[in-house]
């Protein structure tokens, strides 16, 4: 009696182990932090966004009073307009072309915003414009924002990457999670050349 | 069979164990390194004065302030002076400052940091996600550039600190009674101490000398560490996104 019972007791016993040891690997981290990383891309785009809809007042403000600068208006549009006419695939965190070309609009845009603020310095009534220095403080704001979404970005790709790529989240996602995809992050060189200090 | 029952009994919590011993590698090891963050200083209350730019009545004035508007609001300002940003741009500093502190109601995000940093002359107002509608960040930047940076160009921090508060404060539509314009005398702050920081003081002297002994360390050392926050103040988990406004003077 005992012994045709002990089988059955210690495969019980097993699986129990089984499974406290799966809830110690946490099974849901995965898609926890694939969530997470979802959502700090949202903030990225969020405030990219935010910054492409300032420009065309912006360029509006400053042309009032430079008319001179065409070349440096027409470089901030231009980068404006193939910053948010790219069509974002859907799968853009794991399509390292998209990924990139996107960054690289982004700081093209970025770029032709930051010569722009240098050379609205020559020109004083500009600078004591108060829709001008409203503009500016937001665009400088925004030129922030951009920087901390990029990188809680950062840090939650890494925190995913890291959970995929390493044991025993790695056995998880391959038993659980098959479709999971390592994800593109920022690099650091590109963030600083896109970022440049707009301040006065 | 009996054998086949005994690898079983064997096998199975060595297995386990491994399994276990693995998750408990990962749990403490897997933990991805999150890039250094800067020393930030302790949240002691609602001015944490670490470049010591006030005088104890301004800085029991300000905190006052900061109390009211508090309880009128649930909202959170903090004024911090602080030495040294350790080498960070000042909007980098501000933003994982206010998240380390979690200034701000939870969730919706609502507080604002007044940060000096008068050995790299910059001035920053942090606003938390939940405020970026109200004190927007070209409201910051007036405030800075017409409340805060004239007086600090003359060297007066406490007048320009006055000031920006009073400004802030106004600027998030609260009501309370905030002469910040005019010079908050020595004298002039003679009012009782808020509530708390009584309670603070007599908690401190029970404690000091019910443990026996002025000097006696460990348990009054505790207790002291542990309510000196202003009065059980603290963070209440709000979080920030670099909106606000920076100045230089």
């Amino acid at each position: 009696m005992i012994r045709t019972f002990f089988p059955r007791a210690n495969q019980i016993f097993l699986i129990m182990f089984f499974a406290m040891g799966l809830a110690a690997c946490d099974i849901n981290a995965v898609p926890r932090y694939d969530e997470e990383t979802k959502a700090a891309w949202s903030e990225v785009l969020n405030q990219y966004q935010r910054r492409a809809d300032l420009v065309p007042n912006l360029v509006e403000t400053v042309a009032g009073f430079a008319r001179q600068e065409k070349e440096t208006l027409t470089a901030v549009v231009e980068a404006r307009s193939k910053a948010t006419q790219m069509q974002l695939p859907p799968d853009i965190l794991n399509d390292p072309e998209a990924f990139r070309q996107f960054q690289q609009n982004q700081a093209a845009l970025g770029g032709a915003l930051a010569r722009l603020m240098v050379v609205v310095e020559k020109y004083p009534e500009l600078k004591s414009n108060q829709n001008f220095l409203s503009l500016q403080s937001q665009l400088e704001g925004t030129e922030n924002r951009i920087t901390v979404a990029r990188r809680d970005y950062i840090l939650s790709v890494q925190k995913y990457n890291t959970e995929l790529r390493t044991i025993p989240g790695r056995w998880v996602a391959g038993v659980l999670y098959p479709e999971a995809e390592v994800k593109q992050t920022f690099d650091i060189a590109e963030q600083a050349k896109e970022a440049p200090k707009v301040k006065f | 069979m009996a054998r086949y029952i005994r690898d079983w009994r064997s096998a199975a919590p060595v297995i386990c164990a491994v399994a276990l011993f693995l998750c408990a590698i990962h749990s403490v090891a897997g933990q991805p390194a999150i890039a250094a963050e800067p020393k930030f200083p302790q949240l002691t209350g609602r001015v944490v004065d670490g470049a010591a730019l006030l005088t104890p009545p301004v800085r029991e004035r300000i905190t006052g302030w900061l109390a009211e508007f508090e309880r009128a609001s649930k909202r959170q300002l903090v004024v911090v002076t602080i030495n040294d940003l350790q080498g960070y741009p000042i909007e980098d500093f501000g933003y994982r400052l206010g998240r380390a502190w979690g200034i701000g109601e939870k969730d919706k995000n609502t507080g604002v940091i007044l940060l000096v940093a008068p050995k790299e002359r910059e001035v920053r107002i942090e606003v938390g996600y939940g405020l970026e509608g109200e004190l927007t960040d070209a409201i910051s930047r007036a405030i800075i550039e017409q409340d805060i940076l004239p007086a600090f160009r003359n060297g007066d921090y406490e007048q320009g600190i006055i000031n920006g508060t009073a400004a802030i404060l106004k600027a998030l539509g609260w009501e309370g009674d905030t002469p910040g314009v005019t010079r908050v005398l020595p004298g002039d702050a003679q009012e009782l101490p808020p509530i708390p920081l009584v309670i603070l003081i007599i908690l401190f002297v029970i404690f000091r000398f019910g443990r026996g002994g002025f000097i006696g360390g460990r348990h009054g050392r505790g207790v002291w560490g542990s309510r000196s926050r202003g009065g059980g103040f603290s963070g209440r988990g709000g979080s920030f996104g670099g909106g606000g406004a920076s100045g230089r003077w």
